[in-house]
């Protein structure tokens, strides 16, 4: 469709030139350049560098501590995430459209806001760290904690991910499920499942890679004690503010190199999705 | 319970939908899960802004450091966010409309800093213009100050925010062709009017999603910013920077107060991002669409 017409559209339509220029001179400029000095500082290093520096206890504790709670909040969200667009999609309620529309709050709101606000909460005092401390669960400032805020940023990224597609799910596919006998369960799991499950697939992976690297709304409610509850951005802030460079870069490099990964595994995902349905 | 809910005659139950029981729970825990991780740390940030009445709430927002904050986080915003309007509609003019070798490539890349962790994106601007960087000293020779002043927050929110028009524009312009402008052009219409006059009025929706996405981040980016800020208060703190330094210092309420005022803009920016998805959700990139 976006094709349609578009081999001679090159002599038709003008302004290929100054379009395409700017784009890649700012693209450049902006993201590439500085992405490229990153690169190369890295390489600079040397392997011998970066392993000691990568090996370090400190940096060890820190990116694994990013990696697993970004882990356990995308999986929280993953069952969260697919009801609340089920719910969202399916049901009809009052206040349906607000919570709809709160669903973007993480996006929309600072995520410093986010972290001084979900801090005071789940601290011993807060309204909902109360009643866990009777419980003997202390929430704010452990690892508890980092995972409370990554489930907040991730949230988003599974429910607008799956939401379209359960809207396209034909109705008359569930009846005909219905018809041949399955219950409801049934056609839950076997009919509506698989359809939804790729985005559930990316929506659990955009939030991972999102939470690997967050900052702003961890670091107030994650205590930050090395080797407990030190995140790996926060690690590498310290090592920034110690003019650490070296230190600093290695962090930089370690959470960049997750990070690609998960995007090239979303990508991969998303082109494999399209080859078996048709879209994505 | 199971004979208020689970008994319900065979003829009325649609085959095709879950029972009354279980969808009400659904609703709650929906809900519940929802008011735990969202709506309470929302209306938290209020309460506690207020929490030693509105004079103290006031004062909290007239302190001249508070007001130097929220006028440099305007600052920031107002250069940043037109520069990323002109990226978008260039990249999005030259992607949808021209057929060229590497397009898919050059998307990818487009997205690249939403990849890209916040504090790492400060980072590369520290590299380039730091006291280590090559060109360190010609920017001391010529007394140009980038990091730890309004340059550096400026390049720092550009590449965070640097996507967002973008990615709204080249999908939808993308599903629209280019029959519009083959028209206009065959009418005898030149390349700038049929872009004001035919392109832009069909995605002047979509344009505005992708602004108010953009502004809405430009304010409250805090991880990239305040890596290049220095924190000199009064001078280069945004107002995130700003709620840091307050909450840091248990100066709760100024904290809460700024917070609030960020707080509200993401309400005002949810707003009009559902308004636009109900009203005019045909006019965006099919992913907006309800």
């Amino acid at each position: 469709m976006a094709s349609a017409g578009s081999t001679n559209s090159r002599r038709v339509i003008p302004g290929f030139g100054i379009s395409i220029g700017f784009t890649i001179v700012y693209l450049g400029l902006i993201v590439l350049i500085p992405l490229a000095g990153l690169v190369l500082k890295s390489a600079g290093l040397g392997w011998s560098e970066l392993y000691r520096s990568a090996t370090d206890l400190r940096t060890v504790n820190a990116i694994w501590l990013s990696v697993w709670t970004a882990f356990i909040a995308a999986v929280i969200n993953v069952p969260f995430g697919v009801l609340v667009a089920w719910v969202m999609v399916r049901y009809r309620f009052p206040g349906r459209r607000i919570l709809d529309a709160a669903v973007d709050l993480p996006f929309a709101l600072p995520t410093a806001v986010a972290g001084i606000a979900l801090t005071a909460l789940y601290a011993p005092n807060g309204w909902v760290g109360a009643y866990l401390e009777e419980w003997g669960i202390k929430a704010a400032y452990t690892p508890l904690g980092i995972v409370i805020a990554l489930t907040f940023i991730g949230l988003p990224f599974v429910v607008r991910t799956v939401q379209p597609l359960m809207e396209d799910i034909d109705k008359e596919v569930e009846e005909a499920a219905a018809t041949l006998g399955a219950g409801r369960f049934q056609t839950v799991r076997r009919v509506i499942l698989p359809a939804i499950l790729p985005a559930v697939i990316t929506g659990f992976a955009l939030a991972f890679a999102r939470a690997i690297g967050e900052y702003g709304s961890v670091v107030f409610i994650a205590g930050n004690i090395p080797y407990v509850s030190e995140i790996a951005p926060l690690l590498f802030i310290i090592r920034l503010e110690e003019y650490n460079y070296a230190g600093a870069t290695t962090v930089a490099t370690l959470m960049l190199m997750i990070s690609f990964t998960l995007l090239i595994s979303i990508n991969w995902i998303q082109a494999m999705t399209r080859r078996r349905f048709g879209n994505g | 319970m199971a004979n208020l809910f689970g008994r319900v005659p065979i003829g009325l139950r649609s085959a095709v939908n879950e029972g009354a029981f279980t969808r009400l729970t659904l609703i709650l825990i929906a809900v519940v899960f929802l008011a735990l991780f969202l709506i309470m740390p929302l209306i938290l940030v209020f309460v506690e802004a207020l929490r030693q009445g509105a004079g103290a709430y006031f004062e909290a927002l007239k302190d001249p450091d508070a007001l130097s904050a929220m006028r440099l986080t305007l600052t920031v915003a107002v250069i940043a966010v037109p520069f990323n309007i002109v990226f978008g509609l260039a990249a999005s003019w030259a992607i949808a409309k021209f057929d060229f070798r590497g397009k898919n490539l050059l998307i990818s890349l487009i997205d690249l800093p939403f990849s890209v962790s916040p504090v790492i994106s400060g980072l590369v601007w520290v590299l380039l213009f730091g006291s280590h960087s090559v060109l360190s000293p010609w920017l001391q020779a010529h007394d140009i100050q980038i990091l730890f002043a309004l340059p550096g927050l400026v390049l720092a929110t550009m590449f965070v925010t640097f996507p967002f028009v973008a990615r709204e524009l080249i999908p939808l312009m993308q599903e629209q062709g280019t029959t519009d402008e083959e028209a206009a052009l065959s009418l005898g219409a030149s390349g700038l009017q049929t872009f004001w006059h035919v392109t832009l009025p069909n995605v002047r929706w979509a344009l505005v999603y992708g602004v108010l996405l953009c502004t809405a981040r430009a304010i409250g980016e805090f991880g990239a910013v305040s890596v290049v800020s220095g924190h000199i208060r009064g001078q280069t703190n945004t107002m995130p920077l700003h709620v840091e330094i307050l909450y840091n210092e248990y100066s709760f309420v100024g904290a809460f107060a700024v917070a609030s005022v960020l707080a509200l803009l993401a309400l005002v920016t949810l707003g009009i991002k559902a308004v636009l998805e109900w009203r005019y959700g045909n006019q965006l990139a099919s992913g907006h669409r309800r």
